[in-house]
């Protein structure tokens, strides 16, 4: 039992790494599906703004609130939002855009896909002269691989206007020097590393949505399970991915 | 000699969709052993077999969405596993394959649906000539004003109409149906099996049709064949195969 679910899990990973493999090669071929590409980012960012936004917003909040009492005890609560700005812009506010992201987006693609291969839609697009995997994967993790990293970038700040109503509630904090103390804490290294796995989390809720919509089977249950396994697997690697990038970044000296 | 007048008439007629030896596998499962069909010009086939006898996998297998083991498949004169994308999309606009589960697409409308073939197949039309098209395709199937409606709010008959009038638009010579009738109340399977006759006669279209619906088989086919155990057990027109004295031939017409 044990044997057949490591060898599942090695098949399973290594037809992962071919259909990402066909990305590459399918990527570069003639027919830009602009109009598709365009649509698919249409709905993977502009409809994801408001969730990404609640969310961002309630973490800078949060995080703010709750960093404030340890802050106090060290008489450092002048040093908040040089804390918190740091906190939300390297890890929360991007590793939450990304989970978030996995959970709306990439079981979205996975449902997307997977009932339109059990209802034999991918086999009607083939008939009808398109190739599926570039009309549909290739826009779709094209669009999440632009937009993660924008959606980030929206949270970001919405997440430090949100610290700054945080420190704001109990404390008394200027818009001027709020702002300022954000903007010389942060750095290069705090935002440029941050933002490039950004990307990388973009490209992962794609491919991973789009593998399991693709590889449905088995009627409406196989849909539920491809969306299922979408998020689990998508929100996985995204810690993944952030483990690697902070093993990364520290070995490149910037921490 | 009347026989054999018959038989060159036959040889004369123009090929369609010709199948020799065409072997299938499934893991250890072998779905078709040594199949052998041909479709003649204006001709309905009818497929007749019981569920996962394989006889979806072999119209599959004539589009090129499955690959088969071993075995040739010509359609149109072109052998289809030699054939590379853009030549297959070329065999592709002249064959219609209507799918059993209609396989509409939900997020677009009945129009929108009927365009993607044309717009795909890189069909430069004008806007006028488009609608036209639109119009016959969907009053030839007899749902002349749903243009703006979306899949979901059409009923199973409707859907099957639709798919066909998707198939239609490009004006195939070869339609291939996955089970049409599957799924439907017997007066809509009646329906559809009327509009399948009608559609053979207005656009001179040649069939190979996948079914276990007896109504439907005896009103369209003009021959049948019968798929058990991956082979082409008995062929012949409807009344031939319902006098059989074969018990298995016999069991599909009790």
């Amino acid at each position: 039992m044990l044997t057949q679910d490591i060898r599942n899990l090695f098949n399973e990973t290594g037809e992962i790494t071919r259909f990402t493999g066909r990305f590459f090669i399918e990527v570069f071929k003639p027919r830009l599906e602009f109009s598709e590409l365009l649509r698919q980012c249409f709905f993977i960012g502009y409809k994801s703004l408001g969730l990404v936004a609640i969310t961002a917003f309630i973490m800078g909040l949060v995080i703010t609130i709750q960093s404030r009492p340890t802050l106090v005890e060290f008489g450092a609560e002048s040093w908040l939002p040089k804390m918190v700005s740091v906190s939300l812009v390297r890890e929360i506010a991007p590793v939450i855009t990304a989970l978030i992201c996995a959970g709306k987006i990439g079981s979205g693609i996975g449902a997307e896909l997977g009932s339109m291969k059990v209802t034999e839609q991918i086999d009607a697009m083939e008939v009808s002269g398109t190739n599926p995997y570039k009309y549909l994967v290739v826009t779709r993790v094209i669009a999440t691989t632009i937009m993660i990293p924008l959606l980030a970038i929206f949270a970001n700040a919405v997440s430090l206007y949100g610290a700054y109503l945080g420190a704001n509630i109990q404390g008394v904090v200027s818009w001027d020097l709020f702002w300022t103390q954000v903007f010389e804490t942060l750095e290069f290294s705090d935002v440029f590393p941050a933002l490039i796995k950004t990307f990388f989390f973009g490209f992962i809720i794609g491919i991973i949505g789009c593998y399991k919509g693709f590889n449905s089977e088995k009627g409406t249950e196989g849909v539920g399970q491809s969306a299922n396994s979408a998020v689990v697997i998508a929100s996985l690697l995204v810690f993944i991915i952030d483990l690697l990038a902070v093993q990364i970044t520290d070995v490149l000296g910037l921490t | 000699m009347g026989k054999k007048i018959e038989k060159v008439l036959t040889n004369s007629r123009e090929i369609m969709i010709s199948i020799q030896n065409l072997n299938i596998t499934f893991g250890t499962n072998h779905v078709l052993r040594d199949f052998n069909l041909t479709l003649y010009k204006g001709e309905n086939i009818v497929v007749l077999g019981k569920s996962g006898s394989g006889k979806s996998v072999l119209i599959k297998c004539i589009i090129g969405l499955l690959k088969a083991d071993l075995g040739k498949i010509e359609v149109l004169g072109q052998s289809i596993p030699e054939l590379n994308s853009s030549e297959l999309d070329h065999i592709r606009m002249k064959t219609g394959f209507l799918f059993q589960s209609n396989a509409l697409y939900d997020s677009m409308t009945v129009r929108d649906n009927l365009e993607f073939p044309l717009r795909r197949h890189g069909i430069k039309k004008s806007k006028a000539e488009v609608d036209f098209l639109v119009h016959e395709a969907l009053s030839n199937v007899g749902l002349p004003n749903t243009e703006n409606m979306m899949p979901a709010e059409l009923s199973g008959g409707m859907k099957k109409r639709i798919a066909l009038a998707r198939t239609l638009i490009l004006k195939p010579e070869i339609i291939l149906y996955d089970e049409p009738t599957t799924g439907l109340d017997p007066i809509t399977g009646k329906e559809i099996s009327n509009l399948m006759i009608d559609v053979q006669k207005k656009y001179n279209t040649s069939s190979i049709i996948i079914s276990h619906d007896i109504y439907c088989v005896k009103l369209v086919a003009n021959r049948i064949v019968l798929l058990i155990d991956g082979k082409c057990y008995a062929e012949g027109t409807y009344d031939e195969l319902k006098s059989s004295l074969d018990q298995k031939v016999k069991s599909f017409f009790e």
